[in-house]
């Protein structure tokens, strides 16, 4: 399904002529998405001159970087028609986990944070690809059950204070080159693996197989179920690395760490066009819906309004930006 | 030789005679519902647990179990109603929060009658809210997953804006309504409030037109919408009657808590929903009815009162539940796969 | 029965003047016409693709056309919702009951405002006579959901009656009932709109019928010698229907060495309670039809053999060799692939082509790596190009009409290759011209070699494509014949079980 390429001034040009952004949105989702985000950008050099910079554009993908990665595992999930509810309870635990096995090592202690999300990632998928349990259902259960663990955990483990190894601060908060974030250093690779295989390799193909008709896939001689594991474990894993990046960022691991993740990692991943139901969509979109999030976060900061209206404009804008993609890609 | 009779397919069904017709009444109903078996049992033995545990079980207790297991069953109540309807509401929990402080702050220097007046008020906001969680939903065409999730979002900031901390109140006799017992010692107010308001709302729901009309979509959109059932109207019905139910949670929330709390939602969402699952009411729709999860909310409310009798920590409770979803809806999985091997 | 042509407009019941319907870029109808008169049982034409089903849904109130009129009785009238056709005396009637599993049948009355007693003495009338309203309707079999959806309707005493395809995989009996309803309703006065792909059923049924091809009316006819022939040509457009007529419609079977070894072979396959002892040898290059009536364990048969299936006792060989057969891939690992009945099943709807047909790929965990693009184009675009596959369409999948999404389904076993191609009803629902494509292509692939299983619910078909026929009935194998014997009447007797039992050497 390729288009043959255009010069992007005749696309945007017939965009604009041809029925404007609407229908640029829906042929060309990437292009009006980043549209979106510099529109956004704009905004905010013209409420606030002098905000945007080099430091605040870094900054910005330093904090989109966690909510990038734990938004890749849900793309994943929601791709083959599914979610991940556990995404936060794994990432807040996978951060708690490695923080106390700190003195081992920095290898070791982050051997045990990925460690949660593999764990997580295969009850996840045992439940939800053998035993045909809801998405929704499973990961709810297993992310109360990880946070209810962790609270038990941190409870007997109050004599050995968490500890954040340094190598993981850098990573999660240190910039290189005079001002590119480290943790880009996960996210890029990510990015460019999770394309590549969801555009040009069987394994990709078979997500949106599975997510598009699952029963057709069995007909056709796929056993589903290696596919649906493979993808929870794998989302389980994203999410723990997330974790990882998170806790670097902040300095502390605290048992409410990575809550502020869940919502707006579907959210990306709706807003970047990808159906809740499965089998359309991808990574790219994601992407720049996480920037798109992150960017919005901060006009938010920046309105300096109380933390609830916080909550209420965010909530609101994301109501308004996936309906607005749901009219248009259906 | 064959008759060619054979090869017709029955269409008619051979009526039972009067002996039989109990038994298959009862096997129909067992087999439609299977937690009409399922439920009570589970709940019988929590309880057996619990006074095994704790043999001093008094009237008192039986009361702060009512008491604790009001909200939530409340909540699986509000749950049910929409999954039913083929749907799901994750922002239960919020619009509890929401009522639950408007109650508290605007109860805090009032009289009971004046309170009285209040709670029928926040029972409209809460119907109200329904409403307009229905229309986004609706409107938006965003799949009622992420839109709750978001809206749910929003009410909880809502939330936070009437009542920044815990705080409120409400007059003494309210609470009485909620707490202690006016009948004999062994009736929790709590669980006579809830009998009467699953009663009042949920009865007549179910007999009426729109009740079927909500089976009805969550059974079959397609044959529903053939049948001349305006899908729109009704899934916007199952919302706000899941506000209704959501604010009568908050109210409880405020009668057994005393206090307004704007964080308290999450959990609810959450463990309402478990106690659907638990409650066996199908997610796919269209089957079960409202005594499950509300069963469902007792047996998660003795979880943590058991564990806090056996000394353990309660924060165990909260593995527990989720542990308990996971396994429960894992053995349903397991056993559905072998019903269906063939 | 037959009314003067020329008459006046204030006589039709219906009409539909140049309805047109378009979903984004899709155009569905152009200038679709329609009159229907009271009294008559009118017929409504045309291939998938065609507009048939969007002008049903707009006359019964679905969605609103996009421009053109439809008149109800000279008053021009635009429907919201079907309760508001109802109201206006257009009731219709689909394929799948428009009934609700979870509910009862008194419930799903009262769900749709429908007179109970009415709907009992109407279901007297297609004789069911003592039926529990009580019984969920999931616990009912599907003809009797069907008859229940038809007295529901007719209960509402509507003056257009529109049945779109409910005859389809209906038993013989059944289908007589439903016909001698449809004239009972016409000659009450009011008008019956019936679509089929039946040929024979309406032919014998309808007054005129009205032919769409292309988004408009292709032309309308009546009831006359040669009228058939005349529908196919309106339907495929006059140059199609010439290439198609060329396709000779009877076979003749071809000898076989006598030692050749079977290349499927099933033996006493029980898989209860609709399979009961099933025996069957299919060779290479021959195409072996299956008849029977619904639900005489066929469609059982076809998905233990294709692997989605258990069964409980026999055993099954591919060119001798047993098969543990316990997933689709294990047959597919063996060389048999299934084309099922229902492609929504078989198909990835918002996939474009190319993926639909390149799926059995990567079936194992071998080629979940980095895909060869280059040769899996060929491979795809020789498939589409034998099958002859339209594309234009555009690239999702469901935008494809019935027929060619058929096409795509057999394209992808062509692509990947097979042995034993088990084919079940691949012409359900499909319009003749295609349906003639595949039955040439099925004749294709038995000459290549490959062996071809058949079932077809409509047994005239079995003579077109087929070298041998057996009969399924009551979960067993009743008779076996050569193809020039097995003509609509005998397998008709068999499939009812009157046959004696197989005869020749199995």
């Amino acid at each position: 399904m390729t288009e043959p390429a255009k010069p992007v001034f005749s696309r945007l040009g017939a965009a604009v002529t041809g029925g404007g952004l609407l229908s640029l949105l829906r042929t060309r989702t990437i292009v009006a998405l980043i549209i979106l985000l510099f529109a956004l950008v704009a905004g905010i050099e013209l409420t606030r001159p002098g905000t945007v910079n080099a430091l605040w554009a870094s900054n910005m993908l330093l904090f989109a970087a966690p909510l990038g990665i734990v938004a890749a595992g849900q793309t994943l999930v929601m791709l083959t028609g599914g979610i991940d509810l556990s995404v936060a309870s794994v990432a807040t635990a996978s951060a708690y986990l490695m923080a106390t096995h700190s003195g081992l090592g920095v290898a070791p202690a982050i051997f045990y944070g990925l460690g949660v999300g593999f764990v997580v990632g295969i009850i996840n998928g045992i439940g939800v690809a053998l035993l045909r349990v809801q998405p929704l259902v499973m990961t709810l259960g297993t992310g109360l059950m990880t946070e209810g663990l962790l609270v038990v955990y941190s409870q007997k483990k109050m004599a050995e204070a968490p500890r954040v190894p340094q190598f993981i601060e850098d990573l999660g908060a240190g910039k290189f080159l005079g001002g590119i974030p480290n943790d880009l250093i996960v996210w890029v690779p990510i990015a460019i693996i999770l394309i590549f295989v969801l555009r040009r390799t069987g394994y990709g193909r078979l997500i949106y197989a599975v997510g598009d008709n699952s029963k057709a896939c069995s007909l056709a001689g796929i056993r589903v179920w290696r596919i649906l594991l493979v993808n929870y474990v794998t989302c389980g894993l994203l999410a723990a690395a997330a974790g990882l990046i998170i806790v670097g960022g902040t300095d502390s691991a605290e048992l409410r760490l990575a809550e502020v993740y869940l919502l707006p990692s579907v959210a990306a991943v709706i807003i970047g066009g990808t159906s809740i139901f499965g089998g359309r969509g991808g990574y790219s979109g994601t992407i720049i819906g996480a920037l798109i999030l992150t960017v919005l976060n901060s006009i938010l900061t920046l309105l300096d309004v109380p933390e609830s209206v916080r909550q209420i404009l965010y909530g609101a804008i994301i109501l308004v930006l996936a309906a607005a993609y749901t009219r248009l890609t259906d | 030789m064959t008759t060619s009779s054979e090869g017709k397919s029955s269409v008619t069904a051979v009526p039972a005679s009067s002996n039989m017709r109990l038994a298959k009444r009862l096997r129909r109903w067992l087999r439609r519902d299977p937690s009409l078996f399922f439920m009570p049992a589970l709940l019988i033995v929590s309880l057996a647990i619990t006074v095994a545990v704790h043999p001093q079980f008094s009237d008192f207790d039986l009361q702060s179990l009512a008491m604790g297991a009001l909200p939530l069953a409340f909540a699986a109540a509000a749950q049910t109603l929409v999954v039913i309807s083929g749907g799901i509401d994750l922002s239960i929990g919020s619009v509890m929060a929401v009522t639950n402080v408007l109650a508290a702050s605007a109860m805090e220097k009032a009289s009971f009658e004046q309170s009285l007046l209040l709670a029928v008020a926040v029972l409209v906001a809460g119907a109200v809210i329904g409403a307009l969680n229905g229309l986004i939903v609706i409107i938006s065409r965003i799949p009622d997953v992420v839109a709750t999730l978001t809206t749910g979002f929003i009410w909880g900031g809502v939330a936070l804006v009437i009542l920044e901390k815990p705080g409120g109140g409400a007059p003494q006799e309210f609470l009485n309504l909620g707490t202690g017992t006016l009948f004999t010692p062994w009736l929790p107010n709590a669980l006579v409030l809830l009998v009467v308001a699953v009663c009042v709302i949920w009865i007549p729901l179910r007999r009426s037109k729109l009740g079927l009309q909500l089976y009805a979509i969550g059974s079959d959109r397609i044959a529903a919408f053939r049948s001349g059932v305006n899908i729109d109207r009704t899934r916007f019905g199952a919302y706000i009657f899941s506000g209704l139910f959501s604010a009568v949670g908050g109210l409880g929330l405020t009668m057994t808590t005393g206090i307004g709390a704007p964080l308290a939602g999450v959990y609810y969402t959450l463990s309402g929903l478990a106690a659907v699952v638990v409650g066996g009411v199908s997610l796919a729709g269209g089957r079960g009815g409202m005594l499950g999860p509300l069963m469902a909310a007792f047996v998660l409310t003795l979880i943590p009162t058991d564990l806090i009798f056996l000394n353990i920590d309660p924060n165990f409770g909260q593995v527990i539940q989720g542990t308990l979803i996971v396994v429960i809806v894992m053995i349903g999985g397991f056993m559905d796969m072998e019903r269906n091997r063939k | 029965m037959g009314l003067p042509i020329s008459m006046s407009e204030a006589t039709f019941l219906l009409e539909a003047r140049d309805v047109a319907k378009r979903f984004d870029s899709v155009v569905a109808l152009k200038a679709a016409s329609l009159q229907v008169r009271p009294g008559e049982v009118h017929g409504l034409m045309g291939s998938n693709g065609a507009g048939k089903s969007t002008l049903v849904k707009i006359i019964t109130g679905v969605f609103p056309a996009d421009g053109g009129q439809i008149f109800i009785k000279s008053a021009v009238r635009s429907f919201r919702s079907p309760a508001e056709a109802r109201r206006a005396g257009i009731v219709s009637v689909y394929q799948d009951p428009a009934l609700v599993p979870d509910l009862t049948v008194s419930q799903n009355m009262r769900l749709a405002g429908a007179p109970v007693e009415a709907v009992r003495k109407w279901l007297a009338k297609l004789g069911v006579t003592r039926l529990d309203f009580s019984l969920l309707v999931r616990d009912l079999p599907d003809p009797t959901l069907r008859l229940i959806d038809l007295a529901r309707a007719l209960a509402w005493e509507p003056a257009v009656l529109l049945l779109d395809e409910i005859t389809a995989s209906l038993p013989a009996d059944l289908s007589e009932q439903i016909y001698g309803m449809v004239k009972h309703w016409r000659d009450r006065g009011n008008a019956v709109i019936f679509i089929s792909h039946r040929m024979a059923e309406v032919s014998a049924l309808c007054d005129r019928a009205t032919v769409l091809r292309d988004g408009v009316t292709a032309g309308v006819t009546e009831r006359a010698h040669g009228s058939e022939e005349r529908i196919v040509a309106l339907m495929l457009g006059a140059e199609t229907a010439r290439a198609v007529a060329s396709v000779p419609s009877t076979r003749t079977s071809r000898s076989r060495p006598a030692d050749a070894q079977p290349a499927l072979e099933v033996r006493g396959l029980r898989c209860s309670p609709q399979v009961n002892d099933v025996s069957l040898k299919l060779y290479p290059g021959e195409v072996l039809g299956v008849a029977a009536l619904e639900g005489q364990g066929q469609e059982e048969l076809f998905n233990c053999i294709a692997g989605s299936r258990r069964y409980d006792e026999g055993a099954i060989f591919a060119h001798g060799k047993e098969l543990r057969l316990r997933h689709p891939a294990d047959a597919i690992a063996s060389g048999i692939v299934l084309v099922p009945a229902n492609r929504l099943l078989a198909l990835l709807q918002q996939r474009p082509i190319p993926e639909n047909i390149a799926l059995p790929a990567f079936g194992g965990i071998r080629n979940w790596g980095p895909i060869r693009m280059r040769t899996e184009r060929k491979r795809v675009e020789s498939a589409i190009g034998r099958l002859q596959i339209d594309t234009r369409a555009g690239s999702e999948l469901r935008r494809l009409s019935g027929g060619n999404q058929q096409k795509v389904v057999i394209a992808r076993w062509l692509a990947s290759g097979f042995d034993i191609l088990l084919c079940f009803d691949p012409t359900r629902g499909i319009d003749i011209g295609t349906k003639r494509q595949i039955y040439a292509l099925v004749r294709e692939i038995a000459a290549e070699g490959s062996a071809v299983l058949l079932f077809t619910s409509e047994l005239p078909e079995i003579a077109l494509a087929c070298d041998r026929a057996i009969v399924l009935f009551g979960g067993r194998v009743v008779a076996e014949m050569p193809v020039s014997e097995a003509d609509e009447a005998t397998l008709l007797r068999s499939a009812h079980g009157l046959a004696p039992s197989v005869q020749g050497s199995p």
